[in-house]
């Protein structure tokens, strides 16, 4: 369904929603088309936009978003630059961290996002932190952490959450569930991950997470009640996992998204038709803007304004400097060091 | 004039006189008194800053890692781990997160959270309650590591680290030495991060050590004076940041160091601070750096076991003799 927020809003929503598809492809693409470019592993958001965009859309600035190695999304979706983005992925000087974080640690103090981990359950316990300074400092501040069903594995997850409920932090438990991990039955013993935090009184929800209105109305109220003092909240946001994300480096299985598929969706390669007709947050999105009478033209127009963004995001960060050599032995303290 | 307290009081006084006036100062967990002396002051500071004082469940890897995102919202948090090796259990935290934030944010995300660890060789406390992870910790870019031998330098250190510090800091205090007593300053006073200090001046050889290390490296000078063997008994009081010039300088003037720490010998607090000496003091070396620490053994609990691994000042003294005939 629509979000129930004006069409200027909604159409926002997808601007944003696609800035990191289009992004994230050209990340994939760096790796496939730039001998080196990356040479390590990287992960990709792609099927998961509308949780990150609609969640931090119901976000003040001063509040926390904490994520993962699954980050760009998220740092888009709360304001971050797509151009510092890029230019991070592929360790620039030009990047949000100067180059020294790369495309697992992406942080984006700026914009809330003061610190990424990228082992998955690695920023849970820092933002329950972050919910107790804000309780401390009696600010109105919430924190926000996104984590996967994987990081439902580690034990962080339970020490957090526990403690979360027992000093009543203004935070949200955000959890994508891409089934990367529970969707091979390999990781958890619980029939139902919510299981686990409904164990410790810790209230749950579960939503279709590739539906923006669903997503966009729960997120809504729980950002309400969490501000409110009734923290912590845990939401599993249900998402399907993307084809490109099934390896262990994402591929671009059926090239890039092309938007005319929401509206002939037999025109998507095989591999991915089956995804794209049914699981592709944006595709579905943007079908649901079209049923209400939001012109292709429109649509395929911000499509064609974003993606020309996207592009020159990406031409920036292929341009930018690397970080110089010495810089590497700077920044281990923030005090003198040695 | 000077008032007396043991270790543990002083770092309470360091502790209640900061959070007077900083309340971005919150504590987890605080004891940082040994078994006896101290129990009113610390029930009095309980008291007094019970609005800033949590006592999380026994989560280590929770409460610290909280503890390390809220000093990333500006709070300034010090954590009582209480026995060192229960941070074993918050080692993706402090060294995985709180160490790396800020060189990963380019300079921007700071971390000013404290961790307290009770370290050592404490009597009994066998294999898995008389660790010693200060070498861990330094050889950890990101942390800054401080361990006082004195009450007075303890106060004063725990206060510049509440106060100043930008950093994630890991603060040993012996278990050992919380109810030794020493005479503390009056009054409000800093000891600067990375400023050595020379506990005994001498002549013939430098002793290097630190915590716990120093009272029995001024026991064994005692010793060695006796003799005819006059040392210079030298504290780092902190090893990260290091004051290499003042260790440079006192091997330089008596040509010899023995180094003595009570972590393991292999990759050892000594064994870095031999290798710094080797690297930049070789001139000056007139025998070669000698070590005093732990054999690589876990420590056992039955007295003569314990007793055999722990560096006592008659090691010292045996090692100093050898280095200075």
């Amino acid at each position: 369904m629509l979000p129930d927020i004006p069409r200027d809003q909604q159409l926002g929503i997808l601007r944003k929603m696609l800035m990191i598809r289009r992004a994230e492809e050209h990340c994939i693409r760096f790796h496939d088309e730039h001998q080196g470019l990356i040479r390590g592993h990287f992960h990709v958001y792609i099927g998961q936009e509308a949780t990150g965009v609609s969640v931090c859309q119901s976000l003040n600035d001063d509040d926390y978003v904490f994520t993962t190695h699954r980050n760009h999304g998220h740092v888009i979706a709360k304001g971050g630059d797509p151009k510092k983005v890029l230019a991070e992925i592929i360790g620039r000087a030009t990047g949000y961290c100067q180059g020294r974080a790369g495309t697992f640690h992406v942080a984006a103090p700026e914009v809330g996002v003061i610190h990424t981990s990228a082992i998955v359950g690695g920023c849970l316990a820092l933002a329950g932190g972050t919910a107790y300074a804000a309780q401390m400092k009696e600010s109105k501040a919430i924190t926000v952490v996104f984590f996967g069903d994987g990081a439902m594995e580690e034990g962080v997850f339970y020490e957090t959450l526990n403690i979360a409920k027992l000093w009543q932090l203004p935070m949200i438990f955000w959890m994508e569930n891409n089934y990367r991990r529970s969707g091979r039955g390999a990781g958890h013993a619980a029939t139902e991950l919510t299981h686990v935090p409904k164990a410790l009184n810790v209230e749950t929800t579960v939503i279709d997470g590739i539906d923006v209105g669903v997503v966009h109305k729960t997120a809504k109220e729980i950002v309400r009640r969490t501000r409110a003092g009734e923290g912590p909240l845990f939401v599993e946001a249900r998402t399907h996992l993307w084809p490109g994300n099934a390896f262990a480096m994402p591929k671009l299985v059926g090239g890039i998204t092309d938007i005319a598929w929401a509206w002939n969706p037999d025109a998507a390669p095989e591999k991915i038709r089956e995804w794209h007709k049914e699981h592709d947050p944006i595709l579905n999105y943007l079908r649901e803007l079209a049923a209400v009478g939001v012109s292709r033209a429109e649509l395929e127009k911000l499509d064609t304004e974003v993606s020309q963004e996207a592009d020159a995001a990406a031409r920036f960060a292929l341009e930018s400097p690397l970080p110089e050599p010495t810089e590497a032995i700077k920044y281990a303290f923030a005090g003198k060091g040695n | 004039m000077p008032t007396e307290m043991t270790y543990g009081e002083a770092l309470l006084a360091a502790i209640d006189e900061v959070m007077e006036h900083d309340k971005r100062i919150v504590l987890f967990n605080p004891g940082f008194i040994g078994m006896e002396a101290g129990q009113d002051k610390l029930a009095a500071l309980r008291k007094k800053y019970a609005a800033r004082i949590k006592f999380p469940p026994i989560a280590e890897i929770g409460f610290c890692g909280i503890a390390t995102g809220a000093a990333m919202a500006g709070l300034r948090p010090l954590v009582d781990i209480s026995t060192a090796t229960f941070s074993y259990e918050a080692i993706p935290q402090i060294v995985n997160e709180a160490a790396i934030a800020h060189s990963n944010s380019g300079g921007v995300t700071n971390v000013p959270v404290t961790f307290f660890l009770k370290f050592g060789i404490r009597g009994g406390g066998g294999v898995q309650h008389s660790g010693s992870p200060q070498s861990w910790y330094w050889n950890t870019p990101g942390l800054q590591v401080v361990m006082p031998s004195t009450p007075a330098d303890a106060k004063g250190l725990m206060r510049t680290v509440l106060l100043q510090s930008q950093d994630p800091t890991i603060f040993f205090g012996h278990d050992r030495l919380l109810d030794d007593r020493g005479s503390v300053p009056d009054g409000v006073y800093e000891i600067p991060l990375g400023k050595a200090d020379v506990k005994c001046q001498g002549k013939d050889l430098t002793i290097i050590a630190t915590s716990i290390q120093v009272p029995r490296a001024l026991a064994a000078a005692e010793i060695l004076a006796k003799e005819g063997i006059s040392a210079e008994v030298i504290d780092p009081r902190t090893l990260q940041p290091l004051d290499k010039p003042a260790l440079l300088a006192s091997v330089k003037k008596t040509g010899r160091v023995l180094i003595t720490d009570e972590s393991h010998d292999n990759c050892g607090v000594a064994a870095g601070l031999a290798a710094i000496i080797a690297d930049e003091g070789f001139a000056s070396l007139r025998a070669p750096i000698k070590r005093v620490s732990i054999p690589p053994v876990p420590v056992p609990y039955a007295v003569p076991l314990e007793d055999y691994v722990t560096p006592m000042a008659q090691r010292i003294v045996e090692v100093a003799r050898e280095l200075v005939r």
